[in-house]
């Protein structure tokens, strides 16, 4: 009894039922470990009077409501706090919006078996499934949750997230993107569908990734898997370096020997404004340095100061000259 | 009850008439302490008809029910109620018309919910804020607050019962502060 629900005090009063309902909708909806038997607890207390599911309901859809706040989160804005890129107080200022899953007890009739989620140029969001598990969508990301009562599906329509998957045996998480199935046996990581590619990296446990030609791999921590239409190919690196691929979760781009090119391929991917580099030997250039994602004019000016190139910044876009 | 659609359709189209509805039962109910089971009678009532047939007029229904309630209670208390359930019929032409206050709420939600946020005890709101804003796991809230997770729970609890009465039961010239 992950939850601990099972008090035996019985509700008589309409303010102890509601008391009732609201404890059940939090234990329900921010659970990291929601199990079987707490559903079962939840359901034979809905199921017992009319009074609780009407109870619930209302508190649910109160609960629903404070999602709206998540856009009140903190701006980034502030120059005062660019100089800790990496500190907790970055960490705790990066934008975060969370979403709650809905998964009801009982009222299967209704539930929408597929939900969109969307992330627009520059946001993230975060994803709590009812399993507890964590999506969390990279910029410019369409991502689709699909309930069965067999297993977890999701369906990276675009974009890029980053997978905290809580393990079930009997009911495998699977992930599809374009062809691609991937499952995972107990793990994190991160997905991008890249127009014609998919790459994926795992950080922590184990995960099959199955190509539409019948291939397949099995990944472990530190495999980056890439695969396209006909190809199928995974290569070691350090999970440090997979983890600064990773920064954008907390807001920031992680350049570690990085030319010039791919840093702006890289945060062109989560601004409107977009750099260009106008010289093939520019950008080649390689650069190091922590980056918030919505900050291009900081790269800029480093870029300038240290590799002594030509920026001209448009109205529409930064260019970037010898 | 499990009925399809009834959790939506009371959430869409009653929900938004407890404040009117809790206000009608006020005025109308000599014990103010009574007001929230006389609620849930009505809610249990409403939900039990919609699950056989939909109503057409969602809030002339609710507040007849609501009406009805009232005079069972009264019958079977053996009381008489010194103002008797005369009002009806105005409060039921006010709730009728949508009116601009409900068109505002539609368009304030957001504000509104952060208005009833703002009014919760520090410590419930800050729980619901690191969660719902912030998005935090229970853990991190607990770690960040220097509290227990079940505490956790219990602010987030008692937080989510403030912010339902708020939003829903207090008249909507209640939930704007100057």
């Amino acid at each position: 009894m992950t939850e601990a629900l099972n008090e035996t005090s019985s509700e008589t009063t309409a303010r102890e039922i509601k008391r009732r309902a609201a404890a059940f909708v939090i234990a329900h909806r921010t659970s990291d470990e929601w199990s079987d038997a707490d559903q079962q607890t939840l359901d034979a207390w809905l199921n017992e009077r009319p009074e609780h599911s009407i109870a619930f309901w209302r508190m649910d859809a109160a609960w629903q409501s404070t999602h709206r706040l998540s856009v009140l989160r903190p701006q980034q804005s502030e120059p005062a706090r660019r100089s800790h890129l990496m500190s907790r107080t970055a960490k705790a200022v990066a934008a975060v919006a969370a979403i709650a899953v809905v998964a009801y007890a009982g009222q299967s009739a209704f539930r929408p078996n597929e939900k969109v989620y969307a992330s627009a140029v520059g946001d993230r969001k975060i994803l709590t499934l009812a399993d507890g598990s964590r999506i969390e969508l990279n910029t410019d990301t369409v991502l689709r949750v699909i309930q069965s009562e067999t297993g977890r599906k999701v369906r990276l329509d675009k974009g890029e997230a980053y997978f905290d998957i809580k393990h079930d045996g009997a009911h495998p998480f699977v992930v599809e993107v374009g062809k691609h199935r991937i499952t995972d046996l107990g793990t994190k990581f991160v997905i991008r569908e890249a127009g014609e590619r998919v790459d994926v990296s795992l950080l922590e446990g184990r995960a099959r990734i199955d190509a539409p030609d019948a291939k397949s791999a099995v990944l472990t921590p530190g495999d980056v898997a890439v695969a396209t239409d006909t190809s199928l190919s995974v290569r070691k690196t350090e999970t440090r370096r997979i983890e600064n691929t990773l920064a954008w979760r907390t807001g920031l781009l992680v350049f570690n020997n990085t030319t010039l090119g791919e840093a702006a391929d890289t945060f062109n991917r989560y601004n409107r404004k977009k750099l260009v580099i106008e010289n093939p030997q520019t950008a080649g250039l390689t650069i190091d340095g922590t980056f918030h994602t919505d900050n291009v004019n900081a790269f800029v000016d480093v870029v300038q100061h240290v590799l002594k190139v030509n920026v001209k910044n448009n109205a529409s876009e930064i260019v970037i000259s010898p | 009850m499990t009925a399809p659609g009834v959790q939506e359709w009371f959430v869409r189209e009653v929900l938004p008439l407890e404040a009117a509805l809790v206000q009608y039962l006020q005025h109308n109910w000599r014990n103010r302490a009574d007001v929230e089971d006389i609620l849930q009678d009505v809610y249990v009532k409403v939900c039990e008809a919609a699950v056989k047939e939909r109503p057409q007029q969602t809030k002339s229904f609710v507040f007849t029910t609501a009406r009805n309630t009232l005079i069972d209670r009264v019958r079977k208390e053996q009381v008489v109620p010194i103002e008797a359930v005369a009002d009806l019929d105005a409060l039921n032409m006010a709730a009728d018309d949508p009116g601009p206050e409900r068109a505002a709420l539609a368009r304030d939600e957001l504000r509104r919910v952060q208005a009833a946020l703002d009014r919760l005890p520090p410590r419930r709101r800050q729980a619901v804020y690191l969660r719902q804003v912030e998005g935090l796991s229970r853990r991190e809230i607990a770690t960040r607050m220097g509290i227990g997770e079940e505490t956790v729970k219990e602010y987030l609890a008692e937080g989510l019962f403030d912010l339902a009465e708020l939003l829903f039961s207090e008249p909507a010239d209640m939930r704007r502060r100057p």
